[in-house]
């Protein structure tokens, strides 16, 4: 996949490419940083068809919408791929023993088996959390292990309402 | 009752200002530019208009040399030095016939009216130019900013703009001389000084940009528009044109901080090039109007056909299919701030017909043109189907 850059003198950048299926999407990046979002026509492949402008908040959320599935579904690939292998994510609840503390804290791995593999907090991922990692409440925890040791971590972090 | 002096200032200013207020609110309301509503107000407002105002003509006069300036620091501010080399580099040959095609025809106009050189010169530069303010306009309220002709109708537009700065320092020259060798001796000294402007402006960039910088929104303002002013006064002293000096301290800007200028700056802009081409109508007598109405449009005619022609070609050589090429010769169409700042500039050394008729073709392509690339629309569709299909289907 090649992505096209053309300058658009005065007013920003112009990135864009083809799809497989031949449609041919860009973003135009304004020089004020708003981005418009464009999709060319099937019939005239020289001329947009649909531009949606976006300012900055919005191309942010669109970007990690486009992007974030990617984590999800390599987690699901990896199920997939190994029979007998449980995925969960569970939130970290405010009243957990474990918020404020951290990830040795917990001591998941010794005790199930199953190991934290990333946590993910409001906009950002910590994949592959070191045992210094410190939780906080709303904490999205992803667990992969055996069926009953994915359960038994939640049992740890969640004593109250094990999910 | 008695009304002072400066009451009376203040209340012809205040309506002339919120009319144009009012007027700018339709044109946006219609998709139109603004331009040619405020040339027909200013034409309103003048001596022979239909609601004459007397007073605030010095006020005018002033804040119109500001407006051209301003208008151009803008401009300039658009630009780097790179954008300027780098589309000189690709563009050049379409930008050599787009001034050719569409200015040729002006000039031969004002010999055949018996003009004369100067007049001749003026003719071409106002018929050549397009109007970068509303063609960019038009391509993003169109959606079109992504379309292949795009950068090529871009690079048209850079390039007029910096032929504008040799171009002006020349018109000058000739405007203020008598003709024959003296006027040739001012075109080269003028061209001289534009050289060693445009010189110090790209070597000295980053210099010109730490002595507006600041923080403060205030203290930069202050700066940039008394710099703006001192350049511009300095480039008028040497006859290359204020507007031409403004243009080039614009580039010389780091465009690191050209967005936040722009901001900063727009409002300020806004006001005075409102002033600018009512002034420009204030000083044109309507009642010339009539008599230049019909070879304007004829002239406008021409000018629509020849840069269908340069949209043609300009999109060829950028590998564009046929309906993109109609698009980009039908976005080049409007004419705007430039062939008024050109008629401007020569209005009192040449022949008192120059103006109506740089007014009248204005006022039509200003309102032909940002139609132009919706009415060109259907026509260039028409030539989508039969030409291409989709690279793959699945």
């Amino acid at each position: 996949m090649e992505v096209e850059e053309v300058k658009l003198p005065g007013l920003g950048l112009l990135h864009d490419f083809s799809c497989l299926t031949g449609r041919r999407v860009g973003v135009v990046s304004l020089k004020n940083g708003g981005r418009q979002l464009i999709v060319y026509d099937e019939q005239d492949p020289d001329s947009v068809q649909v531009s949606v402008d976006l300012d900055a908040d919005e191309a942010a959320v669109l970007a990690e919408l486009l992007g974030a599935p990617k984590v999800i579904e390599r987690l699901q690939r990896l199920r997939e791929q190994v029979d007998g292998l449980a995925t969960t994510g569970i939130p970290l609840a405010e009243d957990s023993p474990y918020v404020g503390r951290t990830l040795g804290d917990a001591g998941i791995r010794t005790q199930t088996g199953a190991s934290i593999v990333a946590v993910a907090r409001r906009d950002e991922v910590t994949p592959s959390p070191t045992p210094d990692f410190r939780f906080r409440a709303g904490d999205k925890v992803v667990i992969v292990g055996t069926d009953e040791g994915v359960k038994a971590a939640a049992a740890i972090l969640n004593p109250s309402n094990p999910s | 009752m008695h009304i002072d002096h400066t009451a009376r200032l203040l209340l012809e200013l205040g309506v002339v200002l919120f009319g144009l207020g009012v007027l700018a609110r339709v044109a946006g309301k219609w998709g139109l530019s603004p331009i040619p509503l405020y040339l027909i107000a200013g034409l309103a407002f003048g001596t022979g208009g239909i609601l004459p105002v007397e007073a605030p003509d010095g006020f005018f006069a002033a804040g119109s040399e500001i407006g051209v300036i301003l208008l151009l620091l803008m401009i300039g501010l658009e630009y780097t030095a790179e954008d300027l080399v780098e589309n000189l580099r690709t563009q050049a040959p379409s930008g050599v016939l787009d001034l050719l095609l569409n200015g040729l025809p002006g000039a031969a106009f004002a010999y055949l009216m018996g003009w004369g050189t100067t007049a001749a010169v003026a003719m071409f530069g106002i018929t050549a130019i397009s109007s970068s303010g509303i063609i960019s306009k038009v391509l993003s309220d169109l959606g079109r900013l992504g379309n292949r002709e795009t950068p090529a109708i871009l690079g048209i537009l850079v390039l007029e703009d910096l032929a504008m700065a040799v171009y002006l320092p020349i018109l000058t020259a000739l405007a203020a001389s008598a003709g024959g060798l003296s006027a040739l001796r001012s075109v080269i000294v003028a061209l001289a000084v534009l050289a060693i402007v445009l010189f110090g402006a790209l070597r000295f960039g980053p210099f010109v940009t730490r002595i507006v910088i600041s923080r403060s929104n205030e203290v930069l303002l202050l700066r940039l528009v008394g710099l703006a002013l001192l350049v511009a006064g300095a480039a008028e002293a040497a006859h290359v044109s204020a507007a031409v000096g403004a243009f080039l301290l614009g580039i010389a800007l780091s465009s690191d901080i050209a967005e936040r200028i722009h901001t900063i700056l727009e409002p300020l802009r806004d006001i005075f090039a409102a002033v600018f081409f009512v002034f420009f109508g204030l000083s044109t007598d309507p009642g010339q109007l009539p008599s230049v109405l019909l070879p304007a449009i004829v002239l406008a005619l021409i000018g629509i056909a020849t840069k269908f022609g340069t949209g043609w070609v300009a999109g060829r050589r950028a590998g564009v299919a046929r309906p993109g090429r109609i698009r980009a010769g039908a976005a080049l169409v409007p004419r705007g701030e430039f062939s008024i700042i050109i008629a401007g500039l020569v209005a009192s050394s040449v022949t008192a017909e120059l103006a109506p008729t740089a007014a009248a073709y204005v006022l039509v392509l200003a309102v032909v043109g940002p139609l132009a690339p919706r009415l060109a629309e259907p026509v260039a569709k028409r030539f989508a189907r039969p030409l291409r299909r989709p690279a793959a289907s699945n």
